[in-house]
C-alpha cells in the first residue's frame, strides 16, 4: 500500500483509508528491517504492559474485597476458565495459561487500536497468522501425542455410511488445514475492515454539507467497532478451545 | 485513466468477490436468526448454547472472509 501515490490527487480522499495500517519506524524514517523499532512494536509493548498493569499489579493486593481493578482482572480470569472447561473439558484446563494469554493479548490489542492515531497490531495478518499456526501446531502435535495414530480418527467420520467416508475425510482434511488461515484472517480481516469503513467515513468529513452525517455514522461505526473487538477475541479464543477438545477427544 | 487489460481485470475480479461477503452475511443471519428462534421457545436452555451460537457464526463468516482473501490477493499479490 503506497504512501505518497495515494491522496495527493484532487477530488480524492484528504487521506488514504488504508495508510493508518503502514509500519513505520517509530524513530527516523529509514528502512523497517529486522529488529528496527516500529509503531507494530510499540503498540504491542504497550499491549503487553497494559495486560501486566491489569492482571499482575491489579491483584497484588490480594484483597478479600477486591477493588475495582482486582474485581476486573478476577472476572477477565474467570470468563476465560469457563469457558475452557465448559468447550473443552477439564483436562484441558493444563492449557488454560496458554488461552488467557492469548485472549488477553488479542482483546487488549484490539481495544488499544481503537484509540485515537493508535496502530491495530492485529489489523495485520502477519500478527494473527502466527497466533493461529502456533495454535495450530500446538494442536495437532498435542493430538498425535496424546492418542497417537487414533488422533486419524478425526477425519474418519465413523457416523456416517462407509461409502460416503472417504469422501467424507477429504473434506474433514481439507477443512482441518484451512484452520489456521480461516482462524487468522478472521481477526485481521475484522479488525482491518471495520478500521477502514471509520476512516472513509472520516474521509466523507471533509464536505461541509454532509459532515454531520459523517460524524455520525464514524461514532456509530465505533460503538459497533468496540462489540467486533471483543467479540473477534471471544471468537478467537472460543475456537482455541474446539479446537483443542479436537485433539484430546477425536472420536466423532 | 490509465492501467492496462490486466488491471481492469483484477479490478473486476476483486470487486466481484465482495458478493461472497454478502454471501456470508446471509449465512451469519440464518445462526443468528434460528438461534433466537430456538431461544425465544426455551429460554432456560438459551444461556448454555451462547457459545455454539458464536462457533456457528465464525464457522458460517469464514467462508466469507475466503472471498475478502481473493479480494485481497487479486489487489495485491496478483
Amino acid at each position: 500500500m503506497a504512501t505518497e501515490a495515494h491522496g495527493a490527487g484532487e477530488g480524492g480522499l484528504a487521506f488514504h483509508p488504508m495508510d493508518q495500517f503502514l509500519v513505520k519506524p517509530l524513530f527516523g524514517d529509514g528502512e523497517v528491517g529486522m529488529f528496527t523499532l516500529t509503531n507494530a512494536t510499540f503498540w504491542m509493548a504497550l499491549t503487553i504492559l497494559a495486560i501486566f498493569a491489569l492482571l499482575v499489579m491489579g491483584t497484588s493486593g490480594r484483597a478479600t474485597i477486591p477493588s475495582r481493578m482486582q474485581s476486573v482482572a478476577e472476572l477477565a480470569y474467570d470468563f476465560v476458565r469457563k469457558m475452557v472447561e465448559d468447550v473443552a473439558g477439564k483436562e484441558a484446563l493444563v492449557f488454560f495459561p496458554y488461552i488467557m494469554t492469548l485472549f488477553m493479548f488479542i482483546v487488549f490489542a484490539n481495544f488499544l487500536g481503537l484509540l485515537p492515531m493508535a496502530f491495530t497490531t492485529t489489523s495485520h495478518i502477519a500478527v494473527t497468522a502466527v497466533l493461529a499456526m502456533m495454535v495450530f501446531l500446538t494442536v495437532t502435535i498435542l493430538g498425535f501425542v496424546k492418542n497417537g495414530p487414533a488422533f486419524l480418527s478425526l477425519f474418519w467420520v465413523s457416523s456416517a455410511p462407509l461409502a460416503l467416508r472417504p469422501i467424507l475425510a477429504i473434506i474433514e482434511l481439507i477443512s482441518y488445514f484451512v484452520r489456521p488461515v480461516s482462524h487468522s484472517i478472521r481477526l485481521a480481516g475484522n479488525m482491518m475492515a471495520g478500521h477502514a469503513v471509520i476512516k472513509v467515513f472520516a474521509g466523507f468529513s471533509q464536505v461541509a454539507m454532509i459532515a454531520p452525517l459523517s460524524i455520525l455514522a464514524v461514532s456509530a461505526m465505533y460503538g459497533l467497532e468496540v462489540l467486533v473487538s471483543f467479540i473477534q477475541a471471544y471468537v478467537f479464543t472460543i475456537l482455541t478451545c474446539v479446537y483443542l477438545k479436537d485433539a484430546l477427544h477425536p472420536h466423532h | 485513466m490509465e492501467g492496462d487489460i490486466a488491471q481492469l481485470g483484477q479490478f473486476i475480479g476483486a470487486g466481484l468477490a465482495g458478493i461472497g461477503s454478502g454471501a456470508a452475511a446471509i449465512g451469519v443471519g440464518h445462526v443468528a436468526g434460528n438461534f433466537l428462534a430456538g431461544a425465544l421457545r426455551n429460554p432456560s436452555a438459551a444461556a448454555g448454547q451462547t457459545a455454539t451460537l458464536f462457533i456457528g457464526i465464525a464457522f458460517a463468516e469464514a467462508l466469507g472472509i475466503f472471498s475478502f482473501l481473493i479480494a485481497l490477493l487479486l489487489m495485491f499479490a496478483v
